[in-house]
């Protein structure tokens, strides 16, 4: 196919699972700040956000001061900031739109449509009325897209493409929510060892921990998993380990690998044994390494190695290859 | 101005007879059904993203065409007329296109003037003594048709270099087979959604020599030209690449894709980008639409360009008046299809008829396309009719004239209800090994009461055209 076909693909898988994580982080946070909790805490958990998706510098330069309404808008609605909501289901359509031809008609639709009624709820002023019944509407417009991706379009390199990028995407959100808590204190998460914490911070870690499994769809599969109290190895171990969890890192590798596979080429060699270590790593690494590695610094190489591999698959394949 | 000839009503107010059958069914329709109707093919139309962009207009503004649910008809009959009209005069424009850029014939004959043709800006040098596949240059034609007085039919401008629209024609009808499911079980409709097949396969007939499995790519300006709708509809409807030129490249004359497993030959560039933006090289240097060193390939016949470079000496304004007497020189028979009177205001006597008749007549420059740079006589002011009267007098071989027809009309849903409007026709004319047209076209509709502008960046609407089968 194309190059330039297979890079809109791409990016258009990208973008609208960009968004429909960004959904997922404020609407947990907006549920987390209703809990009690002092002025600073919640602030705090509104820097996180900003944090987490590198934007903390743009938000500052826009806004004096740090509100939760600010923040809201400006990762949701602002059209401004390129990783708001709003422009990565714009950046999505346009990327359809530049290839509609190779998308079905009905994941074409999708996307525009989403496009078109994601205009109407700005207008309609939805995210101040309640912010948590837009993201849940951002995610299942995502969740639609990637349906209707899976059952309307042939299995064939489009079709891969689309798949790489939701999957890389993903995998660069998803270290990125594992790792809110060291956005928001700005220092290492203390991972203590199941009851050991004293009762305050106990608890408080609790809905932390808790929160970031809701984010990734995860509390009820960690209970299943599990059958156990909530506890910080646990959950790093599920969103990063476990393979058959479908927003885990490993899940997540797993799917980059098999569809970067599928697609090889002349040129992808390097970039499918970088891949290849890291599924290995993921699928014969331990909990306790990682910890005692660093969560915060495990997070941070696996975001460097994600973003080389994106950077290869650009190379390898999207770029338009030379003309010799 | 006489009174329009109305496609569906006699003078007297009674259905005719292809119509009946419509009429009464429209009559059992309540208003509110029909209502929602239209609501509902806007809301689709714009939720399948079949829009176009109007130049001029913020970047990106896309609007929808406007669509009419009452279709506009044509009898069995009448149909087969219009059909062997356009298969002869498209057999005679192309002739004339390879006779222009090759033996010159026709002129040496004297039936079209040398200067006509040679200072023409429409005229390709670079296109002479090129041999194309099968001496075919305007594989895809839209010949616009329009009925006058008593229901004649005249061809109003062959458009032979990049004409659109067709993607409207399919969407409307399938728009319509969607809402009314039960006037096409009534009514005997030739389908018409086998188009991209009949594309496809006139697109390989005309393959350059020794291509077993022609490779077909349709070229585009890319998502912000108007008609971007069309061609990412027509590439996915023939299962065909959608390039830009920066997907191709040239080399040793031949054209390739960059795809993700390498270079892949092309054979056959059905392109929908005009002859100016094609080769930096050759043509426009600042181009970045086009491939460098596609008309290397093309002439050393390694890729077939659909349309060939330079129909549009066919299709201009100023040629339009030889036409009649080319199908009957070069095909040495009477044509089928009527022209539309016109006056040459580089005759002398034309001109002075011309501009003693502004307010009766529509005068077009000759070089320009899509109701831009035209004056409708009777609907303008003294002010426009001035400004046209001194364009003409500095520079008359830029202009022609012709008689404002009473194009037909057809009932059309406006704001106050059921009005006559006034409509136009254009069938697509496929070349290759053969010719072949699909039943119908597009139908345009000027939507402003009075209006005889059916252009869509002109606020003009679409109708679904029904060619009944006997």
């Amino acid at each position: 196919m194309l190059s330039r076909t297979a890079d809109h693909l791409f990016w258009m898988a990208r973008y609208i699972e960009r968004a429909e994580n960004t959904a997922r982080m404020l609407d947990v946070n907006m549920s987390t700040s209703l809990l009690p909790q002092s002025a600073e805490e919640a602030e705090r958990g509104w820097r996180a956000m900003l944090g987490i998706s590198e934007l903390q510098a743009a938000f500052d330069a826009k806004y004096p001061l740090l509100t939760a309404r600010d923040v809201l808008d400006f990762m949701v609605r602002d059209p401004t900031n390129p990783s708001s909501i709003y422009s990565c289901m714009q950046a999505a359509r346009e990327n359809a739109r530049a290839v509609r031809g190779s998308l079905t008609t009905e994941v074409w639709e999708t996307h525009n449509d989403t496009w078109l009624k994601l205009q109407r709820e700005m207008s309609d002023g939805l995210l101040g009325r309640d912010p948590q019944q837009l993201f849940e509407w951002v995610k299942y417009r995502s969740h639609l897209s990637r349906g209707v991706t899976i059952g309307t379009m042939l299995k064939d390199e489009a079709f891969f493409f689309i798949r790489l990028g939701t999957f890389l995407e993903r995998a660069d959100n998803a270290a990125r929510i594992i790792d809110v808590k060291f956005h928001g204190s700005g220092e290492e998460s203390e991972l203590l060892p199941a009851g050991r914490g004293n009762g305050a911070g106990h608890q408080r870690d609790f809905y932390y921990w808790a929160a970031v499994l809701r984010s990734v769809s995860a509390f009820e599969i960690y209970r299943k998993v599990y059958r156990d109290v909530i506890t910080p190895e646990r959950v790093a171990e599920l969103l990063i380990l476990r393979g058959d969890m479908p927003r885990s890192l490993a899940a997540c590798v797993n799917e980059v690998c098999a569809n970067l596979e599928a697609v090889r080429n002349s040129r992808s060699g390097e970039a499918q044994r970088r891949a290849g270590m890291l599924r290995a790593e993921l699928r014969y690494g331990r909990v306790e390494d990682i910890l005692q590695q660093g969560l915060h610094g495990y997070l941070s190489g696996f975001l460097e190695r994600i973003n080389d591999l994106g950077g290869r698959i650009s190379q390898d394949f999207l770029v338009p290859l030379a003309a010799s | 101005m006489t009174t329009a000839f109305d496609e569906m009503f006699t003078p007297a107010g009674a259905a005719r007879s292809h119509y009946r059958g419509y009429e009464s069914w429209l009559g059992d329709q309540s208003p509110e059904a029909m209502s929602n109707k239209r609501a509902e093919a806007d809301l689709v139309f714009r939720r399948v993203g079949i829009t176009f962009a109007v130049y001029g207009e913020a970047a990106g503004t896309e609007r929808l065409i406007p669509f009419d649910v009452i279709p506009r008809i044509i009898p069995a009959g009448e149909w087969q007329q219009l059909e062997s009209g356009l298969r002869q005069r498209v057999r005679a424009l192309n002739m004339f296109l390879h006779d222009v850029y090759h033996g010159q014939d026709v002129i040496r004959a004297g039936k079209v003037p040398a200067d006509q043709v040679f200072r023409n800006s429409q005229y390709r040098p670079e296109m002479h003594g090129i041999d194309v596949a099968g001496g075919i240059y305007a594989h895809i034609a839209g010949i616009d048709i329009v009925r006058a007085g008593q229901g004649e039919y005249y061809v109003l401008e062959d458009n032979l270099r990049v004409p659109s629209g067709v993607s409207y024609m399919l969407e409307n009808r399938k728009m319509m087979m969607r809402l009314f499911p039960d006037l096409f079980a009534r009514n005997k409709v030739a389908p018409v959604a086998h188009y991209p097949d009949v594309l496809l396969e006139n697109l390989r007939s005309v393959a350059p020599q020794g291509v077993a499995d022609p490779l077909v790519v349709l070229l585009t300006p890319g998502m912000y030209n108007s008609a971007y709708f069309e061609h990412a509809f027509l590439a996915q409807q023939m299962g065909v690449e959608l390039v830009e030129g920066q997907d191709l490249f040239v080399q040793d004359n031949a054209v390739f894709m960059r795809t993700t497993r390498g270079p892949q030959r092309v054979d056959v560039i059905y392109r929908r980008v005009d002859d100016d933006f094609l080769d930096p090289l050759v043509f426009r240097p600042d181009s970045t639409l086009g491939v460098p060193g596609l008309l290397s390939a093309y002439r050393a016949g390694r890729v077939t360009l659909a349309n060939a470079i330079g129909t549009g000496i066919a299709d201009d304004k100023s040629i339009y008046p030889y036409v009649p007497e080319m199908i009957e020189f070069y095909l040495g028979e009477k044509p089928l299809l009527a022209n539309v009177p016109t006056y040459k205001c580089r005759n002398r006597d034309e001109m002075e008829h011309t501009l003693a008749h502004l307010p009766e007549l529509v005068v077009k420059e000759v070089h320009n396309a899509g109701g831009y740079g035209m004056l409708v006589g009777p609907a303008a002011t003294k002010a426009e009719i001035d400004v046209f009267d001194a364009k003409i007098r500095r520079d008359p071989a830029n202009f022609i004239a012709q008689p404002t027809l009473a194009l037909s009309t057809c009932p059309t849903y406006v704001e106050s209800g059921i009005a006559p409007r006034h409509i136009d026709l254009r069938p697509y004319v496929l070349s290759g090994k053969q010719i072949s047209i699909v039943p119908g076209g597009l139908t345009r509709v000027a939507l402003r009461e009075g209006s005889l502008v059916v252009n869509s960046s002109q606020g003009g609407g679409t109708k679904d055209t029904w060619v009944l089968e006997r």
